[in-house]
């Protein structure tokens, strides 16, 4: 949970908040009841699910492979449903 | 996408909202140099913080203001103006954002004068077809015969009924009627499409409007990991046409090749559920004769 | 150097706002304010000043338009009266609570129903909670004078809260008196251009970037609300300040109240508007045959002046106050200030409650008369006739 963003120091005179991209602060994956999983042998690195996140939670990286930022990940599955190969399954989230 | 990513995670949009996708590309296109307004509903809670956090969470690296949720083309113009007397306006995108309640029903007035006036503004409508913030009440541009919370399905009524000559407002075509030099439509599940034509907007001054279909799963009824899958339906089925006029010139941007039946896009949600035969028959009529006007029959 | 013309106090506001060199104005027609805008038109038109004018397809379109331009950093103008004050209500709220330094000027015009053209303040006293600061002014010199204050007193660091100018509609409006027009480098020296610094004020700046307005947990609402009822306080002072640099330079004051012969006064009538010039024009008479009455205008509204009032009322016993408008179902608002503000004050004069001049209906000597002396008649025998007492109300029409 994030914490008070106004303090004694940075109360402004008017409700704004001064922190462009302070949402970082906030780790919506908790709200996740399903969580996605690529399977490395059938993506083909087309990038669809990246584009396709709400979330912003899926990002490249240096080896040109994809990763899902757990901590951003609400679970929403669009990610898996629009995979052309079906490459991302659903795992239910919690103790298995 | 470009490289600058002007919107970050962390934001309060439900898990699947389409919204917020619409969004994602808009700001991801327009960049760093942009201030916005946004209008009260969906996304200035996401962004903005509708006074659930006491973090003060803000997922933009932009400026963004709130004032009220009419006001969209006035606070725009305003800041157009207000930019222009203080010789700032140059290489600044303004963009006011609102969904399709406060476009077309209670910010139609505003928006109206805004582009009447000739502003240099980029109008983003995004489209969930009911007042989602509130939690579902029908709007302008609710389809024919959705339930919705305030038009839902009861032993004497069932779901929105409205004039039946159009399958919903018809805001781009308003819009269009003004002489706006950049008017289009677009789909979440065509990005490359919407980021085509927020580019070319971009470039045109004056009034330039975007009118983007986002499903929303929580009030349209389907799965949240469907979102794009039915977006992708309604332009698929006709339902959502996606084209540009430029300068009064109208340019169909994606013509379906093997278009589907209503019916797909349809049932797929539940709030169409409880449409009998003659009602979906109604919506293919409306969606046949919309496709002939179009030239794309 | 200055120049000495035959205006009205439309074209007095018009000069008020080409001289504060303003950024933006937009606003929308209505009657009796009309000509402010026709004027600012024509002055932009000429090029005698600068400003950008968005011909607003409303009056909340009007003061959404304002906010976005003053969000951006510009000086920003806007007029209305009546129903376009009350169709802006929503945005007043907005624009005080953004603490955006947004003048109005108000030409003072009943509110519908029963629709009139005319004066009287209830269109203002709407907008009396919303945090606005209320200036009422009495003579188109002082209109033009505090418009161009006004600026100062909003854009002051310890205010940053919109203001509004309010002139009686039609009585001083479209009534042409002498005015003392400043040149412009002299408001200049009295003026400095609006700065917004994105560190404090509410800005949106692309290289400071900020959300503004999106929403407040309920941790936070009172707080902000209780910044801004600071704010108000401070007010007082910053208008004290600004009227004494505008003295300064062009030798003219105005201050919070204006007691008019209330050192010695037994009777005090307490009135905003111009209702104070005929009140000021009776108190002459009757001291010429020896009776003590004295006027208090009440020019700051909002804020108001409770130190300022207590003082100048230190030795009456019974207060008129004249109210232009009506709270139904209690009274008026001045009363109600007024009694707020003597209620835990050692000296507690009698207060009699009067309302005149609505819908525009003449407040005259005569009426003026009358109420000094039911006022007399109180401070005599220590009684109140009635709660309300309705000046000049046709008791044929309505009985009682």
């Amino acid at each position: 949970m994030s914490k008070p963003y106004w303090t004694k120091e940075n109360f402004p005179i008017s409700p704004t908040i001064r922190n462009p991209g302070g949402s970082l602060a906030f780790k919506a994956g908790m709200w996740r009841m399903m969580r996605p999983v690529i399977d490395p042998n059938k993506c083909t690195r087309c990038g669809i699910c990246e584009t396709f996140c709400p979330d912003m939670a899926i990002s490249k990286l240096n080896d040109g492979s994809f990763n899902i930022n757990l901590d951003y990940c609400k679970g929403c599955g669009i990610c898996a449903n629009e995979c052309p190969v079906k490459a991302i399954q659903m795992v239910k989230e919690g103790r298995e | 996408m470009s490289p600058e990513s002007i919107i970050v995670s962390g934001h309060r949009a439900c898990p699947g909202c389409g919204p917020i996708l619409a969004l994602k590309y808009v700001f991801n296109t327009l960049g760093k140099n942009t201030i916005a307004h946004i209008a009260t509903g969906c996304m200035q809670v996401s962004l903005m913080g509708g006074g659930a956090f006491p973090g003060g969470e803000f997922p933009l690296l932009i400026p963004a203001l709130h004032t009220a949720f009419e006001t969209s083309g006035a606070v725009i113009s305003g800041m157009d103006a207000g930019l222009k007397a203080l010789g700032k306006r140059d290489g600044i995108n303004l963009v006011a954002i609102a969904g399709d309640g406060g476009t077309a029903d209670i910010g139609i007035q505003t928006l109206s004068g805004a582009i009447e006036r000739g502003h240099d503004f980029i109008y983003i409508c995004y489209d969930n077809e009911a007042y989602m913030n509130t939690g579902n009440q029908r709007s302008g541009t609710t389809t024919l015969f959705a339930a919705t919370t305030t038009t839902p399905v009861g032993k004497v009524k069932r779901g929105e009924y409205h004039l039946p000559l159009k399958l919903k407002k018809d805001m781009p075509a308003i819009i269009a009627a003004h002489g706006a030099p950049y008017v289009a439509t677009a789909s979440i599940a065509y990005p490359t499409d919407l980021i085509k034509k927020v580019k070319k907007a971009i470039e045109i001054r004056g009034p330039r409007y975007i009118h983007v279909h986002a499903p929303c799963p929580y009030g349209w009824g389907f799965p949240e990991d469907k979102t794009i899958e039915v977006a992708r339906l309604a332009v698929q089925t006709g339902c959502w046409i996606l084209y540009e006029i430029e300068n009064g010139k109208l340019n169909v941007t994606l013509k379906v090749t093997k278009r589907k039946t209503v019916k797909e896009y349809l049932m797929i949600q539940k709030r169409f559920n409880h449409l009998t035969e003659e009602e979906i028959a109604k919506i293919q009529e409306l969606v046949d004769r919309n496709l002939m006007e179009f030239g794309l029959a | 150097m200055s120049n000495r013309k035959l205006i009205s106090g439309n074209r007095a506001v018009a000069e008020a706002v080409r001289l504060s060199e303003v950024n933006v104005v937009s606003a929308y027609p209505i009657s009796p304010q009309t000509p402010i805008v026709e004027y600012i038109s024509e002055y932009i038109a000429d090029g005698k000043l600068k400003a950008q004018f968005i011909q607003a397809e409303s009056e909340f379109g009007a003061m959404a338009a304002c906010i976005g331009a003053s969000a951006v950093g510009a000086r920003v103008f806007t007029a209305t009266c009546s129903q376009g004050l009350a169709l802006m209500h929503e945005l007043n709220y907005v624009a005080a609570g953004l603490r955006l330094p947004i003048v109005m000027a108000v030409t003072n015009r009943r509110l519908s129903q029963p629709l009139g053209m005319w004066c009287d303040h209830s269109d203002a006293m709407g907008e009396r909670d919303s945090g606005w600061l209320q200036l009422y002014v009495e003579s188109c010199q002082e209109v033009l004078d505090t418009i161009i204050q006004a600026f100062k007193i909003a854009e002051s660091k310890n205010v940053l809260l919109p203001i509004m100018v309010c002139l009686d509609g039609f009585i001083l409006s479209h009534t042409s008196e002498v005015v003392d027009i400043p040149e412009l480098e002299d408001v200049r020296k009295f003026l400095p251009p609006y700065e917004p610094d994105p560190k404090y004020h509410t800005l949106l700046d692309v290289n400071v970037p900020m959300a503004a307005g999106g929403g407040c947990p309920p941790a936070y609402a009172m707080e902000f609300d209780y910044k801004k009822f600071e704010a108000q306080i401070q007010a007082k002072e910053v208008i004290k300040k600004v009227d004494e640099e505008f003295a300064e330079l062009f030798g003219r004051r105005y201050g919070l109240v204006e007691a008019y012969q209330c050192e010695d006064a037994e009777i005090i009538l307490v009135a905003m508007g111009t209702i104070v010039s005929t009140a000021k024009e009776v108190v002459d008479v009757l001291r010429d045959q020896g009776l003590p009455v004295g006027v208090l205008k009440i020019r700051s509204y909002r804020p108001f002046p409770k130190n300022e009032i207590l003082k100048a009322i230190s030795n009456a016993k019974v207060l008129a106050i004249v109210n232009r408008a009506i709270s139904y179902g209690v009274g008026a608002p001045l009363y109600s200030d007024i009694a707020a503000t003597t209620c835990n004050a050692s000296h507690q004069p009698i207060l009699l409650n009067f309302i005149a001049g609505i819908g525009g209906r003449d407040v005259t000597p005569k009426d003026i008369m009358t109420i000094f002396e039911k006022a007399k008649k109180t401070a005599e025998t220590g009684k109140i006739e009635s709660d309300v007492e309705w000046i000049g109300l046709n008791r044929t029409l309505v009985g009682g």
